[in-house]
């Protein structure tokens, strides 16, 4: 080690997880940065069969292996996991980039925006027959809080739940005498959100986007529900999502005496609710060959590393962002000579180029968290400018299109000591 | 030889399928929209009785997209809403689009969201183009992003370049067109879909110059639009022509319908609308026969299954947040008398504290 501290435990001991732990506490593990160790091919500390392990902090554990080739690779392989690629930045800028380049999977993550709205809700059709409990508040408190506390990095999150009651989905499931359960299959899933979707409601003050996790608890007479793929296998986790919405789980309950007292296992859904939040962030796991071991980031949802990603992504984006609007803000600005520009909506404008100069200098230094910040700045700025209200009287009703005033007091003159 | 060449053509054979389908994979995704939500914006710009059939049209055009699972919350109703409570409707709270009051399009669930004198040109470029004061409520804005397929009706009278707003103002297709430009400059839609009824109004769509709008008019220029026909129980003509043969045509849609929008383009030729409809697609990328109805009038979600899960540790103590006790001790309440009810009823003079 470079800087001469001391392990309190011989490596050659510990796991690979202790041993990431261990080796944590000596770093100077910044938002950005990664830290790569090189074990020799033949250490005991990596298991079998696994050449690289990626922690879930910002370091990994690689072997050297039989040459410095194998080694390059293996870096190499271990930056694209890890860090940013050409790929990832392409889709940060998938709204800017012509349509054939990127396929349309590239656009479904969320876009970065200053905050999100979480809106769990317990969809339950059939009250008569089931009554169902759920602790969303110890849940959210136990297992969503440490995740959105992680994320907190990248933008404000609210969170809320409700109870639906005869709420039923769009479509109806079909009985499947082998396995005596009712099934949804892959291609009737689009049609379920919609009659949902009217109910929900959101919060009236915020502009946020929404992400809404939806659990349905189905009727009695459609107990037990399950989801089939594409194959017609059942889905296991039972759920589904949809891009830039949120995601629906299927919950269920074996049909038996009624009313039935549903206890939702809250550990099984918010599983599922939070790996689709990671999917719909675009937070996932592509396919690693089988020499390659990933640590679980455990509770806290994703490991230190995947937020990094997401604020490459995100910070990426917004600099895109601002570069466009202010573009777009000038050429309007070119094309109406005679327009007047209020004194806030200038040094809004004045802000967010400065914002994105010390954002894109702060890349330059690999420095993500103050880049990032200095984004968010940014983008908050050009859009109170180019979205300021006062911009629209002077775009479509310029003075020139205005009828002349008359001054009045010529004739009134006149007419006043008629009166008196 | 024979076995070679057979051999041969048998491997071409293969690959040839395996490339077809491949290429038929490449072509599927291609011709799919991008977009992954769906916003309407329904415009009716006339007020008054005898404009009864303008509130008709938007409002047929608004159960249609309801029904193909467009939710309030992505429409922007605009309209003066004078009609169903109107002294003059021999039927109120009801708006009829049918001869025969067959169909009342009024309903139960109507969200107007810029009703009476908020229909504005100024308000309905604040909610194209987002320039919005911080006020306004949710339930009031555009709220699309670059993933949106936003489809925009527009009705009422127009004549060349101009769409009359409430009798006292007007848009021009110059205007509307630099809007539209605003919208993409900002990303605020995937693809746009216009159509308007009115007089005319192939001139509103002449000057648009932004990418990924396709535009619908009831009238090329120096046409009048009809209407459709008068009910004689309500007195005012109820739809118009063009609108009523477009919601005959959507009647037929539901949700998982595959019709494309050359039929859209079919539907009310000359021997109906007594007008030429027209229609403009050099600005749309996609090409029209690949266009599904519901892109635009429903709301046709992507989903993909999840499969994968995260992992939570069950009992996980260290992590669990005492939620804050309410430790303040209350005091019993009272409820205090508020009016002596039974000293004035009975004129009992309030005992005097000595």
């Amino acid at each position: 080690m470079g800087n001469g501290a001391k392990l309190p435990v011989p490596l050659t001991v510990l796991s690979s997880s202790e041993a990431d732990a261990a080796l944590h506490a000596l770093q100077d593990a910044s938002p950005g940065s990664l830290t790569v160790y090189v074990v020799p091919e033949s250490s005991s500390l990596l298991p079998q069969g696994t050449n690289v392990y990626v922690g879930k902090h910002r370091s990994a554990l690689v072997r050297a292996g039989q040459g410095l080739a194998a080694l390059r690779a293996r870096l190499q392989q271990l930056t694209r996991v890890m860090s940013f690629t050409a790929s990832s930045i392409a889709a940060a800028l998938a709204d800017r980039v012509p349509d054939g380049q990127l396929g349309p999977d590239a656009r479904r993550h969320l876009k970065s925006s200053l905050g999100y709205e979480i809106t769990f809700s317990l969809l339950n059709p059939d009250p008569k027959s089931h009554d169902v409990d759920w602790d969303i508040e110890g849940a959210v408190n136990r297992y969503v809080q440490p995740v959105l506390d992680k994320l907190s990095v990248v933008a404000n999150f609210s969170v809320d739940s409700q109870i639906l009651y005869y709420a039923v989905l769009g479509v109806t499931p079909r009985f499947d005498k082998e396995s005596s359960s009712f099934l949804l299959s892959a291609h009737s899933l689009p049609h379920v959100i919609n009659p949902v979707e009217a109910r929900l409601g959101s919060s009236a003050a915020s502009l946020y986007p929404v992400l809404n996790f939806l659990l349905y608890v189905p009727e009695r007479s459609h107990s037990p529900l399950y989801i089939q793929d594409k194959d017609g296998a059942p889905v296991p986790t039972n759920a589904f999502h949809s891009p830039r919405w949120g995601g629906i789980m299927v919950w269920g309950p074996g049909s038996a005496s009624l009313p039935l007292h549903v206890d939702v296992d809250m550990v099984r859904v918010m599983e599922v609710f939070l790996a689709q939040l990671r999917l719909l962030f675009g937070i996932s796991r592509e396919e690693l060959p089988p020499e390659f071991q990933v640590e679980s980031p455990g509770n806290e949802g994703l490991a230190d590393w995947e937020l990094d990603r997401l604020l490459w992504a995100h910070t990426v984006e917004n600099i895109a962002t601002v570069a466009t609007t202010l573009t777009s803000l000038a050429q309007l600005l070119d094309q109406i000579s005679n327009i007047v520009i209020k004194d806030d909506v200038a040094s809004e404008v004045y802000r967010a180029v400065a914002s994105v100069q010390d954002a894109m200098a702060e890349l330059a230094e690999g420095r993500l968290r103050s880049a990032f910040q200095a984004s968010k700045e940014a983008v908050t700025s050009s859009e109170r400018a180019f979205f300021d209200p006062s911009l629209l009287h002077l775009l479509y009703f310029p003075d020139d299109q205005k009828p002349l005033e008359i001054p009045l007091p010529g004739p009134c003159i006149f007419f006043i000591p008629a009166c008196l | 030889m024979a076995a070679a060449l057979s051999a041969a053509a048998l491997l071409l054979g293969c690959c040839g399928a395996a490339l077809a389908s491949g290429v038929q994979d490449q072509a599927e995704q291609f011709f799919r929209s991008g977009h992954t939500n769906n916003w309407a914006v329904l415009v009716c710009t006339s007020r008054f009785w005898f404009n009864y059939r303008h509130v008709a049209n938007t409002l047929s055009v608004y159960r249609s997209v309801k029904r193909l699972g467009i939710p309030d919350s992505h429409i922007v109703l605009m309209l003066a809403d004078d009609m169903a409570c109107n002294p003059r409707n021999p039927k109120p709270a009801t708006v009829f689009s049918h001869k025969n009051m067959e169909l009342n399009v009024y309903g139960d669930d109507v969200e107007v969201d810029y009703r009476s004198y908020e229909v504005t040109v100024e308000n309905f470029l604040r909610v194209l183009t987002g320039r919005i004061p911080p006020s306004t409520p949710r339930s009031k804005r555009l709220l699309s992003d670059d993933r949106s397929n936003i489809l925009i009706y527009m009705t009422g009278h127009g004549g060349n370049g101009f769409l009359k707003f409430q009798d006292s103002e007007e848009i021009t297709n110059v205007e509307l067109a630099d809007a539209f430009e605003q919208m993409w400059q900002k990303r605020r839609y995937n693809e746009l879909l216009f159509i308007i009824d009115t007089c005319q109004g192939a001139s509103m769509y002449e000057r648009f110059y932004s990418p990924n709008i396709m535009a619908l008019a009831s009238s090329q220029v120096g046409e009048d639009s009809l209407s459709h026909q008068p009910d004689l129980g309500i007195g005012v003509h109820l739809m118009d022509r063009y609108t009523f043969y477009v919601l005959e045509f959507l009647e037929e849609i539901h949700p998982a319908s595959q019709t494309n929008m050359n039929d859209l383009f079919q539907v009310c030729p000359k021997s109906l609308c007594v007008s030429t409809p027209g229609h403009r697609t050099d600005l749309f990328q996609r090409d029209p026969q690949n266009v599904l109805i519901t892109d635009f009038f429903g709301s046709v979600r992507k989903v993909e299954i999840t499969t994968e899960t995260i992992s939570l540790d069950r009992d996980l103590a260290g992590f669990e947040n005492e939620l804050p006790k309410d430790e303040l001790a209350t005091e019993p309440l009272k409820y205090a008398d508020q009016l002596p009810v039974a000293q004035i009823i009975h004129q009992i003079p309030a005992e005097q504290s000595v």
